[in-house]
């Protein structure tokens, strides 16, 4: 098969985000990931919620599904319980996750179904014209606010980790390639992957700008101080090789999750393996099931005739003499 | 006015505190009595509630297939007070109660569980008729009504079980009371021991200890009441008949299953939630699935968080071809509304199983009532096609499971199935289901020539606008046949378009699938017509599990001389207009017969067919019509009753 290309994953709508919008380079990652991993386009499915983030499908050029608020992992779960051969990738906002959706959240940590999620991490809800999202901090008031933010924000990353996500990660969407190199982890990881995308929204959040994230209004010392950074750079592995491992790293993520403001940490804060997928806790009851899943089985014969054989099921509700 | 004919016709009731084995003890009393060759229709009514209030489990037997209940009592069968202090005033003439002697001394107010309500009127009727206000009180008040007492001092013969077991400890086999109190109604009745036994072998059958001791303790209450009763000059009386062949004895829920693993349902989701939840577990009890052709199948059953999951994780399973279900109740389905409305738009395959119960918000969650008609035909927002199809009794639930499918697939939309409390959770005898049925997908292809993607972008077209509304549909992962979904209106390709022109095509395509719905579905499958040899003048409208209560009532109008016939709607959305109108063509008088309060197929009849509706019979305190009262109901009508609305107010 002849080799496929970025362009080859890119559809021609028009994308009608803002100029300078944190989704594009979102996008691209997402894109040049499935690229470099030579993913049939046919083979990928892009699920994702409603908002902004919820049109990234239609730029994609691979099967797309542009789900309802708040609902895309439930609908991305049924889609790989019944046929674990797609890749499927869940993408929505922070308010469609961890607002509206939040206890499909944590529902979904719970079933640890083998599908990566991003959640694109802007703190406002921009397609509404600007109003807080779930991780916009107490207080802080961004453009189209009529008050600062009278509610405090979720911690995404320790949301995730007492969800029970087995792979948790943050980038940032302009560093494409962190983020690109991101996504293949928490494609290639066995289970379900979580990963907080931070995003300035260019229209309605003038607190988290780019230039914010790159720390040149920070000028203390005259230049400019990031605040972002890679905690793989400090020598941390996230990836859990024993049991044992699993209370200290725990905590570590605890204190990464609410590092903000100066020191802002992304890079893979948790990788568990060792838990069993959803899919192999139904193929313990159904060991079929991975060779037979829902979306292969047959049901009906040449003839059109059901080919279940239900007399098993009838004799034991048969009166018998 | 007796429905019961006194020989081979009874209705036979067991209440006892919830958790205490009273379902199971009508089960085997059920099975016992198959076995003797009767047909069977029991019902169940139970509260809110795991462990202590009151249920109560009636039993219908007769020598004609029965499919609904009656008011009346001939059998009574209790262990505790307070099934006599609820049930006994129903006790016909000639009727037997069974109670425990040792609480004949039990004065109403120290039962906890009989409620304020209930406790004043039962004390009213005690004090109306000079009686103590205790169970003797109750006794002699039935008694005084013909009824034969039979006092069991269960204590005492559990002790003599126990000792013939040579197992001191009561409390082990304190449970085979249960036993011991049918195994004395059957031998009142003249049903035979060896059935009972059968009965018994095959519930307990793995678990031998059990099985000893019920066994013993049967054997001991049958030999008990011989030896202590007179039971010649008892009215009501089992004689024998040829064995039911080929004859199933199952509840609606276990019906509905077993057709959905027939239609080739292969993932159903569900939220816990009552009456709806018992059927996926039988789903899950039974997930791998014998095959024709020897080989093996599974359906994939999953709990999620909550109905939103429920139903969305539903339409992304049935993306990927799979036949799909979830199964909910009216709570639930509220909140799986807006979901469906993505389901329509994207055209997706999908079935939701709906089990009624009484509403509004919690309502009386384990009690029945068919609300929910005009929320099933209009729930979500904005315009869509759906189909609600409702069946009326545990057979058609089995068939229509089936039928579902075949409309969500063939259609290309969501099929709301609606059932109801007591279709689900009674127990009837129907004949063995056939599999001689066809599986029908409609357009549906697992690959797509090259060629075929020919759109704007040499995309395929999942929503091609050609001359068929109904598109080829594939299962997402296919090769060539990208497309994209969303719940935005679309382009062909699935890409969001607020083009108006586009609008309007789209709209068209979709709504039009509700015309050829109405021309391919069968005629039997839009409205049943059942004629008593009427002229077609006097006809009964209706929907639901109030099918077999009317039948009967129809039935003993008719050999009364009162012939009239009955329209079942099963299709009730798109309105079957023209079929209902060509029923309805002679008529002179129609009745509507809901467990509602609005007369919610009485609204959608008028609106669509114009014939307006004369008499309304309506009930919505949560027990099932018996045919005894819509029999009682439409005799008044006959004989020229002024209400136009008619409100049933039977049960316990």
């Amino acid at each position: 098969m002849a080799e496929l290309k970025l362009a080859d994953y890119k559809t021609t709508v028009h994308n009608d985000w803002c100029p300078g919008c944190g989704d594009f380079g979102i996008l691209n990652a997402i894109q040049m990931a499935l690229s470099e991993m030579q993913i049939p386009r046919h083979k990928a499915i892009i699920f994702s919620g409603i908002g902004c983030s919820g049109k990234t499908p239609h730029f994609i050029n691979v099967y797309g599904i542009h789900t309802l608020h708040g609902r895309v992992l439930p609908f991305a779960q049924g889609a790989k319980i019944a046929n674990p051969d797609l890749q499927i990738i869940a993408v929505g906002g922070d308010g469609d996750g961890l607002g509206i959706g939040a206890g499909h959240f944590v529902g979904a940590g719970r079933k640890n179904v083998d599908i990566p999620y991003l959640i694109f991490n802007n703190a406002v809800y921009g397609l509404t014209k600007g109003q807080a999202s779930p991780t916009l901090r107490l207080g802080e008031k961004t453009k189209s606010l009529v008050t600062p933010n009278t509610s405090n924000s979720v911690n995404p990353i320790a949301l995730a980790l007492v969800s029970g996500f087995t792979f948790i990660a943050r980038s940032y969407s302009y560093d494409v390639k962190h983020l690109k190199d991101t996504i293949k982890r928490a494609i290639t990881h066995k289970g379900l992957a979580f990963v907080d995308v931070l995003q300035p929204c260019p229209t309605y959040d003038d607190i988290h700008t780019r230039e914010w994230f790159q720390g040149i209004n920070k000028q203390d010392t005259g230049k400019a101080m990031p605040r972002i950074y890679k905690i793989e750079e400090t020598g941390y592995d996230g990836t859990i090789k024993d049991e044992s491992e699993i209370n200290e790293k725990m905590t570590r993520i605890l204190q990464f999750s609410s590092e903000w403001g100066d020191k802002i940490p992304i890079g893979i804060f948790y990788q568990n393996e060792l838990v069993p997928s959803y899919h192999e806790r139904i193929a313990e009851n159904n060991k079929e099931y991975f060779a037979k899943p829902p979306s292969h089985q047959e049901i009906s014969d040449s003839k059109n005739k059901p080919i279940a054989n239900i007399d098993k099921i009838l004799d034991k509700l048969q009166i018998k003499d | 006015m007796s429905f019961s004919t006194s020989i081979n016709s009874i209705s036979w009731l067991i209440g006892g505190p919830q958790g205490s084995g009273v379902d199971s003890s009508a089960n085997i009393f059920a099975k016992t009595c198959a076995k003797e060759g009767f047909h069977i229709f029991g019902k169940r009514e139970f509260y809110s509630n795991i462990k202590g209030e009151h249920s109560y489990f009636t039993i219908r037997i007769s020598d004609k297939p029965v499919n609904s209940h009656v008011e009346e009592i001939n059998v009574l069968v209790s262990f505790d007070a307070e099934t006599v202090f609820r049930h006994a005033d129903k006790v016909s003439t000639g009727g037997l109660i069974i109670y425990d002697s040792s609480l004949a001394e039990t004065v109403l107010e120290e039962v906890p569980t009989i409620d304020f309500e209930a406790s004043n009127r039962i004390r009213k009727l005690l004090e109306d008729s000079g009686q103590s206000v205790n169970l003797n009180g109750m006794l002699e008040f039935a008694k005084s009504r013909g009824c034969m007492v039979y006092g069991l001092p269960y204590f005492e013969m559990l002790e003599t079980v126990a000792q013939k077991m040579n197992d001191p400890k009561l409390s082990k086999i304190s449970r085979v009371v249960n036993v011991m109190a049918i195994s004395a109604s059957i031998s009142l009745l003249g049903i035979r021991k060896d059935m009972l036994i059968s009965a018994i072998k095959e519930v307990f059958g793995s678990k031998p200890k059990l099985l000893a001791s019920n066994i013993e303790a049967a054997e001991y209450a049958h030999t008990y009441i011989g030896t202590k009763y007179d039971t010649k000059n008892i009215r009501y009386k089992i004689t024998p008949k040829d064995a039911l062949k080929d004859y199933l004895l199952l509840s609606g829920s276990q019906a509905a299953a077993i057709g959905k693993i027939l239609a080739g349902c292969r993932f159903q989701t569900y939220y816990p939630i009552t009456p709806a939840s018992d059927e996926s577990e039988f789903l899950e009890s039974n997930q791998i699935i014998d095959q024709i052709d020897g080989k093996s199948g599974s359906i994939v059953v999953v709990q999620t968080e909550d109905e939103i999951a429920a139903i969305t994780m539903a339409i992304g399973a049935s993306l990927t071809g799979v036949r799909t279900a979830t199964a909910t109740s009216g709570p639930g389905f509220s909140l799986m509304a807006e979901a469906l409305g993505w389901a329509g738009m994207n055209e997706v395959p999908l079935v939701v199983t709906m089990y009624q119960r009484a509403g509004p918000s919690t309502g009386l969650p384990t009690r029945h009532e068919q609300s929910d008609l005009m929320f099933a035909i209009n729930a979500g927002h904005g315009e869509f096609p759906k189909i609600v199809l409702a069946s009326g009794d545990i057979e058609e639930s089995f068939y229509d499971a089936i039928k579902a499918f075949n409309f969500a697939e063939t259609f290309q939309l969501p099929v709301i199935h609606l059932l109801d409390k007591a279709i689900s959770s009674s127990i009837q005898t129907c004949k063995r289901f056939s599999n001689n049925l066809n599986i029908e997908r409609g357009d549906f292809k697992n690959t797509i020539d090259k060629n075929q993607s020919e759109g704007a972008a040499g995309h395929f077209q999942r929503f091609k606008l050609d001359d068929s509304p109904i598109s080829t549909r594939v299962p997402i992962g296919t090769e060539n046949a990208i497309f994209w979904n969303t719940g935005d209106e679309h382009t062909e390709e699935g890409h969001i378009s607020e083009d108006p022109e586009n609008r309007n095509k789209m709209m068209d395509k979709r709504m039009k699938k509700l015309d050829i719905a109405l021309e391919k579905i069968n005629q039997d499958d839009k409205a049943m017509c059942y004629d008593f040899g009427s002229d077609g003048k006097n006809v009964i409208i209706s929907w639901g599990s109030t099918k077999g209560a009317i039948l009967e009532a129809l039935e003993k109008l008719s050999q009364e001389g009162n012939k009239m016939k009955f329209i079942q709607v099963r299709l009730l959305h798109p309105f079957p207009t023209e079929t209902v109108k060509q029923f309805l063509n002679d008529a002179k008088l129609v009745v509507d017969v809901e467990m509602n309060y609005t007369s919610q197929l009485g609204s959608l009849v008028q609106q669509n067919t114009g014939r307006e509706i004369d008499y309304k019979i309506v009930k919505y305190n949560g027990r099932p019509m018996s045919t005894t009262e819509i029999y009682i109901a439409l005799k008044a009508i006959l004989s020229g009753n002024n209400e136009r609305r008619i409100v049933l107010d039977g049960g316990t």
